[in-house]
């Protein structure tokens, strides 16, 4: 028999249900309660493309010492789904425990001779309890909430203060809902011991927030000063329009009249999205839009317009899993090549990488200076995992000194000055020309806005000097973005190494435990987070000043090494890919285990396995 | 599209409007459509109607798709923004730049084709939505640029210059935007300058979604015999309901009407459009009642022009959003960003 796993403030837990059931809520106080008890938690929500009856899992890492990745494998598995049995079973690990309804018998070869069996009557007790059939749905999800919280350790006045909030709109349910979670409790209290996981009080989440990358991303548009916003619905960047929809309804409204300072357009499609992002962004509003690949696959021509026309535009793709409609409710990282080179002819974009919520608010708001200042598209790439999962993040910060940035703008004031305004020249050697925004003076400065070529003075020309004259200072724009983008962040090894790795997005927490984890054993790496494309220089001196750099994405192409190989014009053998791709979010063990087995240490390579 | 910028000089004795313009300044750039062209004529219509009604040039922005009609913005109002977009997605841009502006008027300029075919969802949500503004689609049944392929307007049973039937039916864009809910729709042909020009004076002073479908003969492809869409042809099936004229709240700009009618309908601008009745029966403020005639006319091979509809109380898109009077672009950074402040409570509600 193999000991049972013993630990505190550090494990994993799997809710295994059937979407529709009205577990989400149940599965959400739990995580709070655990937040509650100063115990930092990462959720993540793995659900199909379905609104009720198929499978779906929320999986929970406890971690004190506070690692947000996912670790890989879980400690106890909360089975209750018989749909996916067998497979959520073999997902425990040696020594684990599993959670189930033990009203039906089971025959014994359902089970394994490894892992604790913990079985609660849920159904029984719920019936006894309920008879109409709303109740018994709802309050069985309560009731085994109450069971873990015996067996976890978890304290019940945390968890019945957050039953009271949840239903505070609906006091009636509140008795009613802190007696279902007493007969969990009580029922496990009288027929079962504590788990070896238990939980205990700590301070260890401090004044942190617990958000998703979309809500955030959302808010920092409102502080980006975004007015103008066209959507269409899309798994999963929809919730990222009704974040923003919902703080500027809090933010947003002039207090004396009640008008709104921006106008929200739910579009036909993400090609009228884009298009009425394009013309607000020509007018001089600070527009964007959110979508996913599939989105961004059908704006490619107004991508192009953005860059040869240079409108300033915001664009967040929150990648799921592709090609096609792919995998829409699980997470890649497969959007990257297809929004750097985005449309026909030679084309560049901005990206920016934010790594989590926090970097979502702080790009989000960014992303409209930087579209302001070069004219251009900016990508904002977040995924589903950061994008829909509410991750433990500390507070959003703003500077009110700071002032948006509206870019070269050229005014009334200047044209009656003498400037000379051409909409496409080069005036400061940066690449960047002036624009002139519709109406800004009665008899200067207008022009003709067009995707067909022009030169300096925006006058239609199909002479070959002049396009290339053209697309030569676009190049020069683009160097520009370089120093103007966020920089790359470093984490040197604590020994001299000859080894780095290279990373971006929502890899970024498992990263940090699986350094962390290699460090212990004795393997250093230099890491270097990449946060946006154009590289910046630096990322290319990282890569010289190492033999071998790792490339950790998510997805199956190496997209990112692909890039860094084309821009860079680095020697491909230098850079390794280490790939996860298969929609679930990567997890710090599989990175480990990769890395481990680059540096010729394969005793770490034992979880080589992607995302278990 | 052309870089022939026209001298600007011109005979002293030229009338100027009340600010002074004469017509020479709502010009463009030289055309370079082919001679002859229908969409010329109505590039003139649109300097004359704009010269009318006393337009500062820099207060409009023109916006177009992808064809020959959408050349045509670089040819009239030199002195305005212009958006030469891609194609059948006009719409949406100039959504977009009414949305970070309320204040100026916009113009949408497209064909058949632009707006019919590759554009015709858009062309339909522009028009749902009412967004303020005066959209013209040039129609003249045919592909010019790329050499005249037949478009979604042509009619079925019409004829191309290479021989072939159009089996498809034709879209009829009049009967589009009233059922989308244009709140000012016309139909004018561009060799009938005296119906276009207050149409467009009309449609420009309008607030809500303005469209007008102009027949516009392509010269070169679409002029022959066989063709619905030729000059010949819609000059004799040509049939006006009414004749439009419109007043600025100053003196009536007197014109040469046949006896009939008078309807008069005043805008939110305070503008009047004096309707003449041609066809008796015809009230151009009945939505139903016009999609009804212009069905039976249709049936019979008319082409019924003139002001066929109108709300002169319509709302747009901004009075559905609830948006500030002050365009969105001009915001300060004090009326967008919440500041510190704000995002501590922020915070506070995610712990």
């Amino acid at each position: 028999m193999t000991r049972p796993l013993a630990a505190i403030n550090d494990f994993v837990v799997k809710f295994a249900n059937v979407n529709g059931s009205g577990s989400a809520s149940a599965n959400g106080l739990f995580v709070k309660s655990i937040l509650r008890m100063g115990v930092p938690v990462a959720a993540r929500n793995i659900f199909p493309s379905n609104i009720q009856g198929l499978p779906t899992w929320y999986e929970i890492r406890v971690s004190g010492q506070g690692w947000m990745g996912r670790r890989g494998g879980v400690d106890l598995m909360v089975a209750m789904n018989p749909q996916t049995w067998d497979r959520d079973l073999g997902e425990i690990e040696a020594g684990g425990y599993l959670f189930y309804d033990s009203t039906k018998p089971m025959p014994p070869e359902k089970f394994r001779a490894d892992i604790t069996v913990v079985g609660v009557p849920l159904t029984r007790i719920c019936n006894a309890a309920y008879a109409e059939p709303s109740k018994r749905k709802v309050l069985k999800n309560i009731i085994y909430l109450g069971a873990l919280t015996f067996l976890l350790g978890i304290e019940r006045d945390v968890v019945e203060a957050l039953l009271a909030e949840e239903y505070a709109s609906k006091p009636a349910l509140i008795p009613a809902n802190i007696e279902a979670l007493s007969l969990g409790f009580n029922w496990a209290s009288e027929n079962l011991k504590p788990l070896g996981l238990q939980l205990k009080r700590a301070d260890a989440v401090g004044d942190r927030i617990f958000v998703d990358g979309n809500t955030a991303a959302g808010l920092g548009a409102v502080y980006g000063g975004a007015t103008v916003c066209a959507w269409y619905p899309i798994t999963p960047s929809t919730s990222l329009a009704e974040g923003f929809i919902d703080y500027c309804k809090k933010l947003r409204h002039d207090p004396e009249t009640g008008e709104a300072r921006y106008a929200i357009v739910q579009a036909e499609d993400e090609i009228a999205s884009i298009g009425i992002v394009v013309g607000a962004g020509w007018n001089g509003a600070r527009a964007f839009t959110c979508t996913s690949g599939p989105g961004v696959s059908l704006m490619q021509e107004f991508i192009g317009l953005s860059y040869f026309a240079e409108i300033p535009a915001v664009i967040f793709d929150v990648q799921r899993g592709g090609p096609s409609t792919g995998m829409p409710t699980r997470t890649q990282q497969s959007d990257i090549l297809s929004a750097a080179y985005a449309s026909h002819g030679d084309t560049k974009h901005v990206l920016l990488l934010p790594e989590g919520p926090g970097e979502c608010f702080e790009f989000g708001a960014q992303a409209f200076d930087l579209a302001d200042r070069l004219q251009t598209m900016i990508f904002v790439m977040l995924d589903l995992d950061m994008g829909m999962n509410e991750w433990l993040v500390d507070p959003f910060t703003w500077d009110d000194s700071k002032s948006l940035d509206r870019g070269k703008v050229m005014t009334a004031e200047m044209l009656d000055a003498g400037a000379d305004f051409g909409r496409y020249k080069d005036v400061d050697g940066d690449g960047i020309p002036f624009r002139t925004l519709p109406a800004t003076h009665p008899s200067k400065g207008a022009y003709f806005t067009r995707g067909t070529s022009r030169d300096p003075y925006a006058r239609y020309s199909e002479e070959g000097a002049v396009y290339v004259d053209n697309m030569e200072r676009l190049l020069r724009k683009f160097d520009t973005a370089r120093s103007l983008v966020p920089a790359p962040v470093v984490k040197p090894a604590k020994k001299k190494t000859s080894y780095g790795v290279i990373y971006y997005g929502s890899t970024s927490p498992a990263m940090d435990e699986a350094l962390a984890a290699l460090e212990a054993k004795g393997l250093h790496l230099d890491a270097m987070r990449v946060r946006a494309f154009p590289f910046p220089g630096e990322v290319f001196d990282f890569i010289a000043h190492h033999e071998l750099v790792f490339v950790v994405e998510q997805n199956r192409d190496a997209q990112l090494r692909t890039l860094l190989i084309n821009e860079g014009g680095v020697d491909p053998a230098r850079l390794v890919k280490v790939l996860n791709y298969d929609g679930s979010p990567i997890t710090a063990r599989f990175i480990g285990g990769e890395l481990a087995r680059g540096m010729g240490a394969a005793d770490m390579a034992n979880t080589g396995e992607m995302a278990k | 599209m052309t870089y022939i910028t026209k001298p600007q000089f011109h005979h002293p004795s030229l009338k100027e409007n009340a600010l002074g313009f004469t017509r020479r300044d709502y010009e463009g750039k030289v055309s370079t459509l082919c001679a002859g062209c229908g969409h010329d004529s109505i590039s003139a219509a649109i300097v004359q109607a704009c010269f009318e009604i006393d337009l500062e040039p820099h207060r409009l922005a023109k916006l177009s798709g992808i064809g020959c009609s959408s050349k045509t913005p670089d040819y009239f109002l030199g002195a305005s923004h212009g958006f030469n977009t891609v194609h059948g997605r006009m719409p949406s841009v100039l959504t977009g730049a009414n949305l970070a502006n309320r204040e100026l008027i916009y113009l949408g300029v497209s064909g058949d084709g632009d707006s019919a075919s590759i554009g015709l969802g858009q062309f339909a949500h522009v028009m749902r939505r009412g967004v303020n503004m005066t959209y013209i689609v040039e129609n003249n049944g045919v592909y010019g640029l790329t050499k005249g392929q037949f478009s979604a307007t042509a009619d079925k049973g019409s004829k191309s210059k290479k021989g072939v039937v159009n089996s498809d039916s034709g879209i009829d864009m009049v009967a589009l935007a009233l059922q989308l809910g244009a709140s000012f729709v016309g139909r004018s042909f561009s060799g009938d300058k005296d119906q276009l020009v207050p149409l467009i004076k009309a449609a420009l002073t309008h607030k809500g979604a303005a469209f007008i479908d102009v027949l516009s003969p392509c010269i070169a492809f679409n002029n022959h015999a066989g063709s619905t869409k030729s000059f010949d042809w819609v000059r004799e099936h040509n049939e006006a309901v009414n004749r439009l004229d419109v007043m600025l709240g100053r003196a009536p700009v007197t014109a040469d009407y046949a006896p009939g009618e008078l309807v008069e309908v005043a805008q939110h601008d305070g503008s009047i459009l004096m309707l003449r009745k041609v066809a008796t029966d015809y009230d151009a403020t009945d939505r139903v009642k016009a999609m009804a005639y212009l069905q039976e006319r249709n049936a019979v091979g008319e082409i019924v022009t003139g002001l066929l509809y109108v709300d002169p109380e319509a709302d747009d898109l901004h009075d559905a959003l609830n948006t500030v009077a002050k365009p969105l672009n001009r915001l300060s950074d004090a009326e967008l960003t919440p500041g510190s402040a704000a995002l501590v409570k922020v915070n506070a509600r995610l712990r």
